[in-house]
């Protein structure tokens, strides 16, 4: 049993970082920290891939012209595309991040709420007046 | 000639996505016309494929496109068949129509030094949706599926000149459909593990052998998720309301004719192509998850569209709504099921195409959509109103439009299964989309105007004449329903193939 969860130590850390990455995602009211959490949920996945594309004793997959074990090079590549599309995904959250607070004043998602609660009231005010 | 035409599938995907970045370069002219006008250009081609593609997999079967002659498994593949056809018909058709609408309307909302960029974003995000359609390669759906995501995030945010609460649904949908992409990531990662491949066709050869994996079962349970997720089925619906109530008229119109739309048909690629009832427990999610799920989306979506008092976020309620209907067609999983399903991700498009269009020409002349902000304005607007309502009947699904001939082919698919008590809830569902209907027509026809609003005059002609094409086509296929029946049909017969 041990030794099950020993051998595959990265697949228990993957999934570990994978929890906390979404926790932060569910449980912060901040907006940056959800996107810190995002972040770390994204790493996760990136581990997960690159940890199936390891081969034993594998090196980088360069031809060499000696024979060798090479890793399975697709996941990497897969996985660079994933990165770019997680920093992307970053910058794109950080900077509507940053359009909030200029225009709410505040980055805390309560703070926030209650003030468009206070914005979707007044509408309705105007209605009824 | 014929040489060409063999390199439409790729074109149909690359000439957006390379318009994107020339369509920045009228930046220098300061030229926002001529930005609009390529956007219209690439929308037409792209549609001008689409009926190409169609045609050609209607009489030649499907098309396999390999991409700079890469065989599969190992190379990428554009695999069409008469589903996929169908849905970039759907999403490049909705385009043609919705850009005409789009000039005065992205002239009103978005700022002026900002309305290139906003072309630029929407040819991105119309590369995505179609890229996710045509492809035959499962992580090349998570990259077209982000490209489409990404832009219509930056789209929605764009809102922001009109109401600042556009800003907070981009985040949010940002958080949800990033969550929703990377569990779909997740998925394809187990998969890969033990297939190997990422390769549609091949994945669902090698799945076949695999029943019993554990693995794949996982691997099944993140992408539906991702997927739930990325279609707004109820309770994973949160992100939707507020981004169609606060993006720009334009991005309303687009996205929900067609973005849930695409993911849609995604999930039913891989339900049915990829994993193709390999194992069990794939009719049982059927039955016992997504049904109740759809069900109470219907009854939730419907319901909370009678108590909203935007009429923009009342419609995205009832978006809500109808991807209940296309999902009990789905979890029906018999052949007459998916047909409906089909018909509706079609008829659908249709429908919410020509309301949110109806919606924007009221934003350009109203500006802010509350129900107070349109009383009386029936007989001002009258255009506008009876497309609204011509729209809404066949929302409700009244015979003659397409409404109805979805909800006929859901109920006779549900006899075919003998699930009995859903033709009750499925009734009821379109009494309640008649209250809310309703609730516009009295507003706009039988309240009188406020004394001090000043006389409002019908929208300019260029906006009336997308809006009824839209009307137009939601009683043309109503009418000459077989057509579609008749793609759909196959359609539903292709996907059940797989079935062992």
């Amino acid at each position: 049993m041990l030794a099950a969860i020993l051998d595959h130590y990265n697949y228990w850390l993957i999934i570990f970082l994978m929890m906390i990455g979404l926790y932060i995602v569910v449980s912060r009211g901040n907006l940056i920290k959800k996107i810190v959490g995002l972040n770390i949920f994204q790493t996760s996945v990136f581990l997960l891939y690159i940890t199936i594309g390891k081969v034993n004793y594998g090196t980088a997959p360069i031809l060499t012209g000696q024979p060798e074990t090479f890793s399975n090079p697709l996941p990497h590549v897969l996985i660079l595309t994933a990165i770019v599309v997680g920093i992307a995904t970053t910058a794109l959250g950080l900077a509507l991040v940053v359009r909030i607070r200029e225009s709410y004043g505040s980055i805390e998602e309560e703070d926030i709420s209650v003030s468009e609660q206070f914005q979707a009231e007044s509408e309705v005010n105007k209605i009824s007046s | 000639m014929t040489n060409w035409l063999h390199h439409i599938p790729i074109l149909i995907v690359a000439v957006p996505l390379i318009s994107a970045p020339i369509c920045v370069l009228f930046t220098f002219g300061a030229n926002r016309k001529a930005a609009w006008l390529w956007t219209l250009l690439v929308s037409w081609f792209a549609f001008l494929c689409a009926i190409y593609l169609l045609n050609h997999v209607l009489e030649n079967g499907e098309i396999s496109y390999h991409l700079g002659s890469w065989k599969p498994p190992l190379g990428i593949e554009y695999r069409i068949d008469l589903i996929n056809a169908f849905v970039l018909l759907i999403v490049s058709g909705i385009s043609a129509v919705a850009v005409p609408f789009g000039r005065l309307v992205v002239d009103r909302e978005i700022e002026p030094d900002r309305q290139i960029l906003f072309y630029t974003s929407y040819l991105l995000c119309l590369t995505g949706l179609l890229g996710v359609t045509i492809t035959g390669d499962a992580f090349n759906i998570f990259v077209f599926l982000e490209i489409s995501s990404l832009s219509s995030y930056v789209l929605i945010a764009m809102g922001v000149r009109s109401d600042r609460r556009a800003l907070t649904a981009a985040y949010n949908y940002l958080i949800l459909g990033t969550v929703g992409a990377t569990f779909f990531v997740i998925g394809l990662g187990f998969l890969y593990m033990v297939t190997g491949t990422l390769n549609i066709m091949d994945l669902s050869d090698r799945l076949m052998q695999l029943a019993d994996n554990k693995a794949v079962h996982a691997g099944y349970a993140f992408i539906i998720i991702g997927l739930a997720l990325k279609m707004a089925l109820f309770p994973m619906h949160v992100w939707l309301p507020n981004s169609y109530t606060y993006a720009p008229s334009l991005i309303s119109i687009f996205l929900a004719a067609t973005a849930t739309k695409v993911s849609i048909y995604v999930l039913l690629r891989f339900l049915f192509t990829v994993f193709g009832f390999s194992f069990d427990f794939i009719p049982l999610t059927l039955t016992f998850i997504f049904l109740p799920l759809a069900i109470i989306a219907i009854f939730f979506g419907s319901i909370g569209a009678i108590f909203q008092t935007n009429i923009k976020r009342l419609f995205a309620y009832s978006s809500v709504a109808q991807i209940g209907y296309i999902v009990i067609g789905i979890a029906l999983s018999n052949t007459i099921g998916l047909t409906a399903a089909v018909l509706h991700i079609f008829n659908h498009a249709l429908i919410k195409g020509a309301i949110f269009m109806a919606a924007g020409c009221l934003v350009y002349r109203v500006g802010k959509l509350t129900t107070d902000s349109i009383r009386g304005l029936g007989k001002e607007m009258p255009w506008t109103f009876s497309a609204l309502i011509l729209a809404g009947l066949s929302l409700i699904g009244i015979p003659t439009t397409v409404g109805f001939i979805s909800k006929w082919y859901l109920l006779l698919g549900i006899m075919e299964n003998g699930w009995w008590p859903l033709i009750p809830l499925i009734v009821i569902g379109s009494l309640l989309a008649v209250v809310y209907i309703w609730k516009i027509i009295e507003v706009a026809y039988f309240f009188p105007a406020p004394p001090d609003r000043a006389p409002v005059s019908e929208v300019p002609i260029e906006l009336l004449i997308p809006l009824w094409i839209l009307i137009g086509c939601n009683f043309y296929f109503g009418i000459q329903a077989d057509i579609t029946i008749g793609i759909a049909k196959e359609a539903a017969t292709i996907l059940l193939d797989n079935r062992p």
